[in-house]
């Protein structure tokens, strides 16, 4: 899923101070799974902008509403009533969801309340790690599993570097060394011969070297 | 609620929207949750919406979480006095000052 994490209060309502009424959209996609944008969240940040709003004599009005996604335009269409009534709109969508908006409503003032921080998984319940690059050629097949491009500090193809001791990254004692975790899932699934094949430089067009990235099925479009 | 582990962030800032000066949550004691960590995981959550009342300048002091059981009444009596004098102290909230329109 998308990992996002919401903004500090005090910026967020300085991107709305001059609103009178402000439309809050959760996302019920990857941000509700992390906990971050979801209906819930939304409605914590509505409650706390019009308290601080009451507190400054400059009361807000706040309407909240959760689509099933920002990412689809079909779900941005539904929010017209709304939206053509509030003087902004925060969006608690990763950044794919304030785009949506902005595009749909042109002439509305729409503004982030998160920002986007990565591709990742729960460890644990409250606790995310990333774990995809997003690099467009995916590799796991010669990796054991284990994505050196997002979990080794230098992304490296052929790792270790010098800086792995003690199956430790030199970075910080608290990560692993993906080259380290790649050898042992290697040695664990007998393959460590396969780790023998040097892989050549890495295509970077297909990550975001290549520009803004799309994808399209011709199979499922309509029309 | 039937365990403080249902604290959810929203009502207890509907508490101060709603014009409440202070507010307790009263949980168990701790170790002695029927559902094992409600209380514990209660407490995370009042600590949360305390820092987001410091954040917007209503002051986290205004709300606080105790344990205790339910069979201690001059305990509870002690809590309720010390989270009064504590309120009073602070003052009546700033929400309940400020009209709608201006602050008074």
């Amino acid at each position: 899923m998308i990992i996002a994490e919401q903004k500090p209060l005090a910026e967020i309502a300085g991107y709305i101070e001059n609103c009178k009424k402000v439309l809050f959209v959760g996302c019920g996609g990857c941000v509700t799974v992390c906990l971050s944008g979801g209906e819930k969240e939304t409605e914590i940040l509505a409650s706390a902008m019009r308290i601080k709003r009451r507190l400054e004599g400059k009361p807000l009005e706040t309407v909240t509403y959760t689509a099933t996604r920002q990412c689809d335009p079909e779900y941005i269409d539904g929010l017209e009533n709304m939206v053509k009534e509030a003087d902004c709109v925060v969006s608690l969508a990763c950044g794919v969801g304030p785009q949506y908006i902005a595009e749909r409503y042109p002439d509305k003032y729409v503004v982030p309340a998160m920002n986007t921080t990565f591709v990742g998984g729960s460890k644990q319940h409250g606790v995310w790690e990333e774990r995809c690059g997003l690099c467009g050629e995916c590799i796991l097949q010669k990796t054991g599993g284990i994505c050196p491009i997002i979990r080794c500090s230098k992304s490296i193809l052929n790792g270790p570097c010098g800086g792995s001791q003690y199956g430790k990254c030199e970075i910080s004692k608290d990560l692993d060394c993906a080259w380290q975790l790649i050898y042992d899932r290697m040695v664990a699934l007998g393959q460590l011969d396969r780790l023998k094949e040097v892989l050549p430089p890495k295509d970077w067009t297909k990550s975001r070297d290549g520009g803004p990235r799309k994808m399209t099925r011709e199979d499922v479009m309509i029309g | 609620m039937p365990c403080t582990g249902t604290t959810d962030h929203r009502v207890l800032l509907r508490a101060f929207e709603d014009g409440a000066d202070g507010v307790f949550v009263a949980g168990c004691m701790e170790g002695d949750c029927h559902f094992l960590k409600g209380n514990i995981r209660a407490r995370k959550r009042v600590n949360a919406v305390k820092k987001l009342l410091d954040e917007i300048g209503l002051g986290g002091e205004r709300l606080e979480m105790y344990n205790l059981s339910s069979a201690q009444g001059a305990r509870f009596a002690q809590i309720v006095n010390e989270m009064t004098a504590r309120i009073r102290e602070l003052g009546p909230s700033p929400l309940n000052n400020a009209k709608e329109g201006g602050a008074a």
